[in-house]
C-alpha cells in the first residue's frame, strides 16, 4: 500500500519532549518507568499525558529501574504494548532484565538517553551506558537529533513487534546534547501514527486462556545454545525489517533513514565513522573541507545492533583513510567499541582503508569543530605519507 | 550401577525448531521430566507399619507419594528426588514406615 506523503505539524521541542510526544501518539498499554537525569523529562511529560487523560496507558510508578523493566517484561508477556525509558545508571540497574526481555522475545520499546556511567559521578552524555548493554540482544538505534528521536521511536514499535524480529528496541539519544536541546521537529497527525504502527497483535500472550503457555522455562545445555542462536539470527534478520519500516515511514513523511547515513561518501578519500549527534558537527566540518577541495565524508551508524556490516563495507570501500570516533571507551581493549566493529567488518576486504580510532567526548565533553578538523587533517597525512601512527588516541584530552 | 541415559542430540530441536522465546505451549509437561534421576537416596515404604496419617504425602515437595483411597500405596520413583522429607516427618515409632536408603536407581 503506497500512501501519499502526509503534512506534519512543526513544533519546538527537546529530544526528551520528542520521545514523550511519540509515546503519547503510540499510546502504549503499559509504561513502567523511573526518572533519571537526563531522561526525566520523558517520564514527567508522559505522566502529565496520563494525568490529563490524553493516553489510555497504565503508568506504573516503580521504585527502581530493575522493577521498571521487570514490570515491562510481565506486561509484555501478558500481550500488552509496552514502553519504558531510562539512562545511564538506570540502564545499568536494568542490566539483568535486559537479557530477560530479549531472551523471552518481548518487544519492549525504550528511549534511552545516553549518559556516562559513574564513577566519578557525572550526568552528561557519552555512550558508555548503552555500550555496556551491546550484547544484550536488544536492537540499538542511535539518533542524530530530536526529529530522528521522534521518528525512530515510532518506527521502533513496528520493528520490535514484527513477527520476524520480536526483540526489544533501544532508541538512543545523546544526553543534554539532544535530550535537552530545543529543536524544530515535525510531528505526524495522531491518526497517522496510529495507522502506521497498527494495533498490537501479541504473539506472546499469557492472558490468552484458550492457548495456555508457560514463559521463562529452564533451558539446560542440550537446548540453551539453539535458543541463543535463534535469537542471534532474529537480531541479524532485524536489519531488513529496520530498512523496510524506515522506507515505509520515509514514503509517509519524506524523512528517510537506514541502517547507516552516509554523507558525501561516494567520492570520499578521507572519512569519519561516528554515531549520534556528533555526526551533525562532523557534517558541518565536511562542508567546510569540501569547499576547500578536500574529499571528506561522514558515515553515521544508526543501527549499532544489529551492526550493518555490508553497508559499512560498501560505504568505506575505496576510502583511503578512516577515523572511527567512539564516544565510549573499552578499557583494556585494543580500541573502542565502534572501531572494533568497523575493523572486523573491513578485515576481509583486500583494499581496505587505513583505520584509526579516536575516543572523544567522555563525560559529555564538547566536540568542537576544530577537533574534528584536526582528525581530517591527520587522515590526509596518513594518505600522503602512508604512516598511520597509534591506532587509538584520545581527542580533546589534556594528556600528560 | 546403571549408567545415566545420554540424550540423543539429533532428536532435540535445531535452531529453526526451538519455540520463540523458549515458550512452552504443551503446558504441564513437567510430569515428563525425570527428576528421579537426581536421587542419591531413595525412600523405602513399609505398608505394614504405616498408619496412613499422610504427613509424608502433604510434605512431599514433588507430589511423589502415591495415594489411593486415603492410603499410601508407594513412591512415584520417576519424580521422587530423594530429599528425605517424607522419612523425616514420618511419626511411627520405633520403626519408621518411611525411611531412606542409599542408592537412587530406578
Ligand atoms: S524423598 Fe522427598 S521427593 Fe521422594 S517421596 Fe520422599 S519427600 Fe517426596
Ligand atoms: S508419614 Fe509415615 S505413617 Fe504417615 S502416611 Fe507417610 S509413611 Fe505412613
Amino acid at each position: 500500500m503506497v500512501k501519499e506523503q502526509v503534512k506534519g505539524t512543526v513544533v519546538g521541542v527537546t529530544g526528551d519532549g520528542a520521545a514523550a510526544d511519540a509515546m503519547r501518539q503510540i499510546d502504549p498499554d503499559v509504561v513502567a518507568a523511573y526518572p533519571i537525569t537526563p531522561q526525566t523529562e520523558i517520564v514527567e511529560r508522559f505522566a502529565e499525558y496520563v494525568a490529563d487523560g490524553k493516553v489510555n496507558t497504565e503508568l506504573v510508578a516503580v521504585e527502581s529501574e530493575h522493577s521498571a523493566l521487570s514490570a515491562c517484561c510481565g506486561a509484555s508477556a501478558a500481550g500488552a504494548r509496552v514502553m519504558t525509558c531510562t539512562a545511564s545508571q538506570g540502564l545499568a540497574l536494568m542490566h539483568e532484565m535486559l537479557y530477560i526481555a530479549s531472551g523471552n522475545r518481548l518487544p519492549i520499546i525504550m528511549p534511552m538517553v545516553n549518559r556516562t556511567i559513574s564513577a566519578p559521578i557525572n550526568i552528561h552524555g557519552d555512550h558508555s551506558d548503552s555500550m555496556g548493554s551491546r550484547d544484550a540482544s536488544w536492537i540499538q538505534l542511535y539518533c542524530r537529533d530530536a526529529q530522528e528521536v521522534y521518528d525512530t521511536t515510532i518506527q521502533a514499535v513496528r520493528v520490535a513487534e514484527d513477527q520476524r524480529v520480536m526483540l526489544p528496541v533501544m532508541v538512543c539519544l545523546d544526553g543534554f546534547m539532544v535530550s535537552h536541546d530545543m529543536e524544530w521537529v515535525e510531528m505526524l497527525p495522531d491518526e497517522e501514527v496510529k495507522q502506521f504502527i497498527g494495533p498490537m497483535r501479541p504473539v506472546i500472550n499469557l492472558l490468552d486462556k484458550d492457548n495456555p503457555i508457560s514463559i521463562g522455562a529452564l533451558a539446560l545445555p542440550p537446548v540453551f545454545f539453539e535458543h541463543k542462536v535463534s535469537m542471534i539470527r532474529a537480531l541479524e534478520g532485524a536489519k531488513s525489517v529496520i530498512k523496510e519500516v524506515a522506507d515505509e515511514y520515509g514514503a509517509l513523511t519524506g524523512r528517510q533513514y537506514g541502517l547507516v547515513e552516509p554523507y558525501l561518501m561516494d567520492d570520499a578519500e578521507v572519512a569519519i565513522v561516528v554515531m549520534s549527534s556528533a555526526a551533525g558537527t562532523t557534517r558541518t566540518v565536511v562542508d567546510v573541507l569540501r569547499d576547500q577541495g578536500v574529499k571528506a565524508g561522514v558515515l553515521r551508524i544508526r543501527s549499532f545492533r544489529p551492526f550493518p556490516k555490508d553497508e559499512v563495507v560498501q560505504a568505506l570501500r575505496g576510502v583511503r583513510a578512516v577515523a572511527v570516533m567512539d564516544r565510549a571507551s573499552s578499557p583494556g581493549a585494543v580500541a573502542a567499541p565502534i572501531f572494533s566493529e568497523v575493523a572486523s567488518a573491513m578485515y576481509g576486504e583486500e583494499a581496505r582503508p587505513k583505520l584509526v580510532n579516536y575516543v572523544f567526548g567522555l563525560g559529555g565533553r564538547d566536540l568542537p569543530m576544530e577537533q574534528v578538523a584536526s582528525v581530517y587533517e591527520r587522515l590526509q597525512n596518513v594518505v600522503s605519507t602512508g604512516e598511520v601512527g597509534p591506532v587509538l588516541t584520545y581527542l580533546g584530552l589534556r594528556d600528560g | 550401577m546403571k549408567i545415566r541415559r545420554i540424550e540423543n542430540l539429533s532428536e532435540l530441536p535445531c535452531v529453526s525448531e526451538v519455540p520463540l522465546g523458549g515458550i512452552l505451549s504443551n503446558v504441564g509437561n513437567s510430569a515428563q521430566y525425570r527428576t528421579g534421576s537426581w536421587r542419591t537416596q531413595r525412600p523405602i515404604f513399609k505398608a505394614d507399619i504405616c498408619t496412613n496419617c499422610l504427613l509424608c504425602w502433604i510434605n512431599c515437595p514433588d507430589g511423589s507419594i502415591a495415594v489411593a483411597e486415603g492410603k499410601v500405596t508407594g513412591i512415584d520413583e520417576m519424580h521422587c528426588k530423594g530429599c528425605g522429607i517424607c522419612a523425616y516427618v514420618c511419626p511411627t515409632k520405633p520403626t519408621k514406615a518411611m525411611s531412606m536408603e542409599q542408592g537412587g536407581e530406578y
